[in-house]
């Protein structure tokens, strides 16, 4: 069986972090990304530096009639794959999300998109007994604030979705692992004020392959956004509704 | 495309100006999208090169993929913000070298053409311009060219050595250098004064690929220059021992942080003195060759990270000059005498003979010698001295490396710098707007048409 491992959204610097770490390891790779000329530099560097076989084609996440010959193509090319990351999302203008037309789009991606492609991956893996996708939300999904609660329940379904793939998968032997990372210095978040403790994407990516070799469902990058995150869970709605968050 | 306003600096943390940086993650959105900008790379040129106080620094730092290796041929093509380190991870395992490097590894390949950097093997191969094969240049205007010694050759002139003011480098072709190992054949000469370190830097049988002295800059009167001359080449099948199996090996060296800013009084001439005699007599015993890894070898201080902040808060300069082969001895000579005569001792003094003058227009190297010197600011008479300095390296005809500078006066560089008309044409031709443009342009007034 091929040791290939499928990375959607292959282009941004947390995806490109994971997938260096995978290549380091000496998995081969496939890159889906909407970008053409992004795949094509990234495919070559992580092949120069790693030595691995690295494949890449064109992916958009809310195009979702397209995910299943999409799929249909990598397995064939690869001769099978062995993991799953879906790395893509996309964050949009909050204030802008106000007006649901913008609002929907940032649902599209990042919840129905995945959830799509998530299904099809799940039923790959499923009668393989082998196998594992890791989804990558955000620490906003896990509770909902007035400066970004579109993307926030978008991740939070997202969340939502992998828990139930995991239960379901468990007993055919699929790891499903749920990433939640909290800031990461990448083009998401340069120049945003008041960031701290922001982790490197290079930090996340080996963290998110090194899950593998351990048995946590659900990792928090870097670790401490769990108890931040468990703190923020806790406030009593009553409190929360008054906070600036 | 997101900003962040900050105080950046150079690698000698001076001076610290506000700046408001980009950061590009796709190549496709590398280019000019502010009234003024510079690239920046590493920041590890010394001054204020990669700075530009109240207007835009592109930084390339994630614009930094391996596009084409072709190990049969020793060519690579790379995205201008990929680290020399990164580089070198890639290629000595397949047997190459880079042409030319500079003493830090911690630089961008963009860095490297647009100071066009010289290494210790200067003397034979020339600088880095020597090896580049073609750049992609982004223009003012956004529009991309592909520029070689043979096609749009003033432009490409222009950029080698043209820091960063004739656009942004995307991408660099190189020519690499074959090794048979990963190794380096060493051997150092103690050497008692500068008359005995210019005879050996002169003589073909002492000398290597790789030469350099290092001078202890305060010792005087007849000592004047004493030193040790440094001489390595990659090794020779012949040289390494028979059970190097895996010849291209690179071991990682873990490098120790500074954590914080020394105190000022722990740089002083009483420390720096004891440094000097201690490193004198130790490199001075390595009569006889010896292996070493090529990562020690030519890049000792990266073995320190932020080895910068030794310097204390306030900050250091390099001065680094170079003076003619004919009047190189004496312009040497006088200025380390201007120095140990100050009250400013400079903790590392090196000097390296250099060869043919780099075809480059604002190209720092030329035939004869530099001198660098790292000088801590520990207050403002540093500058007059410095100045001095400047007068000693005009009279004999020399030049001062842009990439180190922090305080040169803008008539200092017109006067060692004869080929900027020419350069001043082909930067009007291709940014007529003058924006590319950084703190250093400004204060030397390079791109301003008069
Ligand atoms: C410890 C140490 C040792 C050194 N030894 C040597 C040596 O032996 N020989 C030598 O020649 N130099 C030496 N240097 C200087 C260093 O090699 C140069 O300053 C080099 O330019 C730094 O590269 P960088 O990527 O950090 O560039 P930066 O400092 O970020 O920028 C330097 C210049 O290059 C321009 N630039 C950077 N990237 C681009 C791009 N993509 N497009 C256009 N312009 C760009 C900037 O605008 C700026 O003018 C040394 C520096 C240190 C700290």
């Amino acid at each position: 069986m091929s040791d290939t491992v499928l990375i959607l959204g292959a282009t941004s610097a947390i995806a490109r972090a994971t997938a260096a770490a995978f290549a380091a390891k000496g998995n081969d790779l496939y890159l889906a990304a909407r970008d053409k000329d992004e795949l094509e530099r990234t495919a070559a560097d992580l092949q120069i530096r790693y030595g691995v076989k690295v494949s890449y084609g064109l992916f958009d996440a809310e195009a979702i009639e397209t995910h299943e010959p999409f799929f249909q193509d990598v397995v064939q090319e690869m001769h099978g794959i062995s993991g799953v990351v879906l790395a893509f999302g996309f964050l949009g203008d909050q204030l802008a999300a106000r007006d649901f037309k913008t609002g929907a789009k940032i649902i599209a991606n990042n919840f129905t998109g995945a959830a799509s492609f998530l299904s099809i991956c799940a039923n790959y893996f499923e009668p393989l007994q082998f196998g594992f996708i890791i989804g990558i939300t955000s620490v906003a999904g896990d509770r909902g604030r007035q400066s970004n609660y579109v993307y926030g329940a978008a991740k939070g379904a997202l969340s939502l979705f992998l828990q139930g793939l995991r239960n379901r998968l468990f007993s055919s032997g699929v790891r499903v692992i749920t990433v939640k990372p909290g800031f990461v210095d990448t083009a998401m978040t340069f120049g945003m004020p008041g960031l701290f403790l922001v982790a490197s994407p290079e930090y996340v990516g080996n963290r998110i392959v090194g899950a593998l070799n351990k048995s946590s469902d659900i990792i928090y990058l870097p670790w401490f956004w769990r108890y931040i995150m468990l703190i923020i869970k806790h406030i009593p709605e009553f409190i929360f509704k008054r906070m600036k968050l | 495309m997101a900003t962040l306003i900050k105080p950046v600096s150079g690698w000698g943390r001076y001076p610290v100006q506000s700046c408001e940086i980009e950061r590009p993650e796709r190549y496709a959105d590398l280019k000019p999208s502010s009234p003024t900008l510079i690239a920046r790379g590493q920041g590890r040129s010394y001054g204020d090169a990669a700075l530009n106080e109240n207007g835009h620094v592109i930084l390339t730092e994630r614009v930094n993929r391996l596009l084409l290796l072709d190990v049969e041929n020793g060519i690579l093509r790379a995205e201008s913000g990929v680290t020399l380190d990164e580089v070198l991870n890639a290629i000595v395992p397949k047997g190459w070298f880079l042409p030319v490097t500079p003493g830090t590894k911690h630089v961008s390949l963009g860095g490297c053409v647009a100071a066009d950097v010289h290494g210790k093997n200067h003397h034979h191969d020339g600088s880095f311009g020597n090896h580049v094969l073609s750049i992609e240049l982004i223009k003012a205007d956004g529009s991309r060219i592909e520029c070689s010694p043979e096609n749009h050759s003033d432009i490409f002139w222009a950029t080698v050595g043209g820091m960063g003011l004739t656009g942004i480098i995307g991408e660099v072709t190189i020519k690499l250098i074959h090794i048979h190992s990963s190794q380096m054949m060493v051997r150092h000469y103690k050497t008692p004064n500068l008359e005995q370190i210019f005879k050996l830097l002169e003589n073909p049988t002492a000398d290597d690929s790789y030469t350099v002295a290092w001078i202890d800059s305060l010792v005087s009167g007849r000592e004047l220059g004493r030193g040790v001359v440094m001489c390595g080449h990659h090794a020779n099948d012949d040289e390494l021992p028979f059970r190097i199996e895996n010849r291209y090996n690179i071991k990682k060296r873990h490098a120790i942080s500074i954590p914080f800013n020394f105190p000022a009084f722990t740089l002083n001439s009483f420390s720096i003195r004891k440094f000097n005699a201690f490193y004198y007599s130790h490199e001075g015993k390595k009569t006889s060759p010896y292996l070493t890894d090529y990562d020690p070898y030519f890049y000792p201080l990266d073995g320190l990270n932020n080895w910068n902040r030794m310097y204390g808060k306030q900050g250091f300069l390099q001065y680094q000059c170079v003076i003619p082969d004919k009047t190189s001895f004496e312009g040497i000579k006088a200025i380390l005498e201007t120095l140990t005569n100050s009250r400013h001792p400079s903790f590392l003094a090196v000097l390296k003979r250099l060869g043919a003058e780099s075809k480059g227009m604002l190209s720092f190297t030329m035939t004869g010698y530099t001198l660098a010197l790292d000088l801590p600011i520990r207050d403002q008479g540093i500058f007059p001295l410095l100045n001095r300095l400047d007068q000693i390296v005009m009279q004999h005809g020399g030049r001062v490396y842009l990439a180190k500078d922090a305080r040169l006066s803008p008539e200092s560089f017109h006067t060692m710098y004869p080929r900027y008309e020419e350069w001043l044409n082909v930067k009007t031709l291709i940014d007529p707007e003058n924006r590319f443009r950084s703190s250093l342009s400004q204060r030397l007034k390079i791109g301003e048409t008069a």
